[in-house]
Order: structure tokens, then sequence, then C-alpha cells
């Protein structure tokens, strides 16, 4: 057994693992952090995406051992806290954009296609159709062609870059 | 999918690494980013009795400037940093377009040069760019380190020149000086997998004629190869040269036949790619 220690969704968490103890599992299993999923789980359709160290990376791909020391940052931590009688309103404004523009059908993809848009807008704020696309392109979705999914980033950076010039 | 179990060792050094390989032998492997290692050891095509990770040697990451007209690039440093860097932006940005076609974004935050290169994959990008470049690679040992050509490197399918006690330390690169352009062609059956077939064509171009030109093929072999025959017939012809000389890029290539393409349609795929990269890169 080996000890990590890591901060996660901003909480400091310390756990003797397993060396071949994946990262995703890791927060699903030992943290119950269910919100981040595996799909394919070889590292090619990004359900399982959160940030380490602020950048996106698949959870399938990575040791929980190689995340020893970082920052880890996934889907259960974007929302902010709510007002009363309202749930949605703590959401972040990509959260809010896959509900408002259907950028969603069966949901399975959202929390890797949130925290790999995240990582995208962090790095480019305006990006256009295509810039979406390619930004998206370790995310697989089966459902929605895309298309709403394109819609729903390109919403939520203009809600960004209008929250941050205001 | 769970790796079989395995020792764990985080080496903070070079010289730690070389202990441990050496005391260990071919029954450990070294984990960079893991992007190569990690799926085939999730799938227990890879079991290794010992997994030595190399992600806190700092000394593997990081480029600098060699001063005789190459630069290092540590073998720990991640392909966006590569992309990102300064030094190989302005020297050898060839090299950064290369690596922003490797896998995805998120493969890219993760995967390594180093790690890449010492996978031995010639369905992975940047063998071929290497060899187009005339890259070597620094081996370091229990004996001292050693420089190994690109071309010597690669010895057959996910089998590289290292021996068992090695481990890659930097890749080094020539600074690309001149009116040179290039383009990395990559066919994939979907956006995010690996090359079908790859082509980085490299063009240095002269009065309106072509005084060099370098071609790399991606898995068109179980190396990386390069198209020197192609190279030949450009060398002091103008860019009209081009659709005749891409006809022979398959020339003397071994391609696979397995799910995404037969042996004949890699061949075709990289005569027209090839004709594509060298008429973008002589543009």
């Amino acid at each position: 057994m080996t000890r990590v220690e890591m901060t996660v969704d901003g909480e400091p968490c310390e756990h003797e693992v397993e060396p071949r103890l994946l990262l995703v599992h890791y927060l699903r299993d030992v943290l119950e952090k269910t919100g981040t999923n595996i799909g394919c789980d070889t590292s090619n359709c990004g359900a399982c995406t959160v940030h380490l160290d602020g950048r996106s990376v698949k959870s399938c791909t990575v040791l929980a051992v190689q995340a020893d020391g970082s920052q880890v940052d996934t889907v259960e931590g974007l929302a902010g806290p709510s007002s009363d009688g309202d749930e949605t309103d703590g959401w972040h404004p990509l959260q809010k954009a896959f509900h408002t523009e259907h950028g969603l059908q069966c949901g399975y993809c959202t929390p890797g296609m949130i925290m790999a848009a995240k990582d995208l807008l962090e790095e480019n704020p305006d990006p256009d159709e295509t810039e979406v696309r390619e930004g998206l392109e370790g995310n697989l979705c089966r459902c929605t062609g895309y298309v709403n999914i394109v819609k729903a980033v390109r919403t939520a950076a203009a809600e960004l870059r209008e929250g941050a010039s205001s | 999918m769970i790796p079989a179990t395995f020792d764990y060792v985080r080496a903070g050094s070079i010289d730690e690494v070389v202990d441990t390989l050496k005391e260990h032998g071919d029954e450990a492997k070294l984990l960079a980013g893991g992007h190569s290692l990690l799926p085939l050891m999730k799938l227990r095509f890879a079991a290794p009795e010992v997994l030595i990770d190399l992600g806190r040697v700092e000394q593997l990451r990081g480029v600098r400037d060699l001063g005789d007209g190459r630069l290092a690039i540590g073998a720990m440093t991640r392909h966006i940093d590569v992309m990102d860097d300064p030094l190989v932006r302005e020297h050898c940005a060839v090299l950064a377009d290369v690596t922003a076609k490797v896998g995805d974004p998120q493969v890219r935050h993760r995967g390594t040069i180093g790690g890449a290169l010492a996978h031995g994959d010639a369905a992975s990008d940047l063998p071929a760019a290497l060899a187009a470049l005339d890259g070597t690679l620094v081996a370091q040992g229990p004996n001292g380190s050693r420089e190994i050509a690109a071309s010597d490197f690669f010895v057959d399918y996910l089998t590289t020149a290292l021996e068992d006690d090695e481990l890659v330390t930097e890749v080094r690169v020539p600074k690309i000086v001149g009116p040179w352009g290039w383009r990395y062609e990559k066919f994939t059956r979907v956006a995010q997998a690996w090359a079908i077939v790859g082509v980085l064509a490299m063009v240095k171009r002269s009065n309106g004629s072509i005084e060099e030109a370098r071609v790399g093929l991606t898995n068109m072999a179980t190396v990386p190869v390069r198209a020197s025959g192609v190279e030949q017939a450009l060398s002091g012809r103008t860019p009209d040269a081009i659709a005749d000389a891409a006809a022979n890029a398959a020339d003397g290539t071994k391609p696979s036949s397995d799910l995404s393409a037969s042996a004949e349609y890699r061949e075709h795929l990289a005569r027209v790619l090839t004709r594509r990269a060298l008429e973008a890169a002589a543009r």
C-alpha cells in the first residue's frame, strides 16, 4: 500500500491505496464522488475527465499514486452554493448552458464534457465552433450529434466573458 | 479493467531510476505519462512486477538550448509543454505542430515526449517526426549515457534500442533554420484515434525550387520510415514535381493490415497524404 494525499474539490484527503488503484476508482469508490463516470475505461471516451492541477485528464488512465500531492477537481466541485428553493442557481455557467441548450440526452458523457470544456474555456475564452469541436475531440457523445454540446459551450463562454468583464 | 499488482517505486532522481532498473532488469517498467503503458497494463498485455514512476524526476523536464544548433527536450516534458515552449516554438515549431496532433487534449496534458518515443509504437506521431528531423535520443544506464540516432532507436514493433537498464533522459532536435515549410497529415478513423497513416513533409525552398525535402511516415512499417525516394526525387526540383514524386511514397514500406485498413489501402493513403503534405509544405 502507498500513502496518497491530495486535494479533491477543495477538500484535503489522505488514504493508503494499492498502487494499481486508478484515480477514477479512488474518486468513485474511496471518496464516493460518483459524479465522475467511467465510460470506455480505455482513455478514448473522456467520460472520466477531471482536472489534475488545473488541466483536463482522463482519470481512468492515471494512477491515484500519480496524483499524490496534486489538486484534483471534479464536476462535483463545480457548482457554487445555491439559494433557497432553486438548486440550479449555484450552477456553473457550463452546467446551466448544457441544461438550457439541451447539450445532453442520456447525460453519461456530460461530467466529462463539462470538465473538458472548462479546460478549453480557461485557455480560449471565445472559441469558434471548430475550436470547440477540436477542444472536445477527446470526449465522445453517442446521443446528441454534438450540435447542442457545441452550442452549450459557446453559450457558457459568452456568459463567462460577460461575468469577467462586469 | 484493473492492472495486475506491481511494486511501486517513486523515483526522485535519474540515478535512483538507473539503480532500480539495474536491480530489477526486465521485470521493471518505467512510468512516464502513462498514456501508452497504463492502457496496456489494464488490458494485462503488460504486467511489470515493478513500476518506476518518473513523475517526480525534475531533471527530466524542460527544454534547453544545447548551443550547437540543437535543442534538448527533457524526456518527461509533457506534450502540452513541448507545444507551448518558447524555445521549441522559435527554433523547431514543426515539432510543436506535430505534437499538437498527438491524441487529444487530455492525452497531451499527461503524455510525455520521452514516453511516446520509448514506447516505440510506429502508429504514434512523434517517431516519424523525430526521424524526419534527424533527431537523437539520449539514453542513460549504469555505464553512463549514450546518444542514439532516431534511425537506430526504433528497432521493431514496440521495440527500441534501449537496454533493460536504460532510460531515455532527453530528446535532441536540430534547430530548423531557413525557409522551411512543413505539414503533418494524419488520417484517422475518428478524431482522437491513432493514425492509420501519417505523413510529415518538410520542404526547404530556395528561389522557387525545392532545396531539400524530408518525408517521415507514421504507421507504414513496424518502425517510422523516411520516404527517401520521394526526398531524392524532389531535390533541386520545383513544386511541380511533387505529384510524380509522391506516387513513390509507399516504396520500400511494409504496412500492416488490421481492422482499420489493409496494407494496400495504407499504401494508397501514404501516396495521397505525401502529396498533400508536400504541397502544403512547399507553399
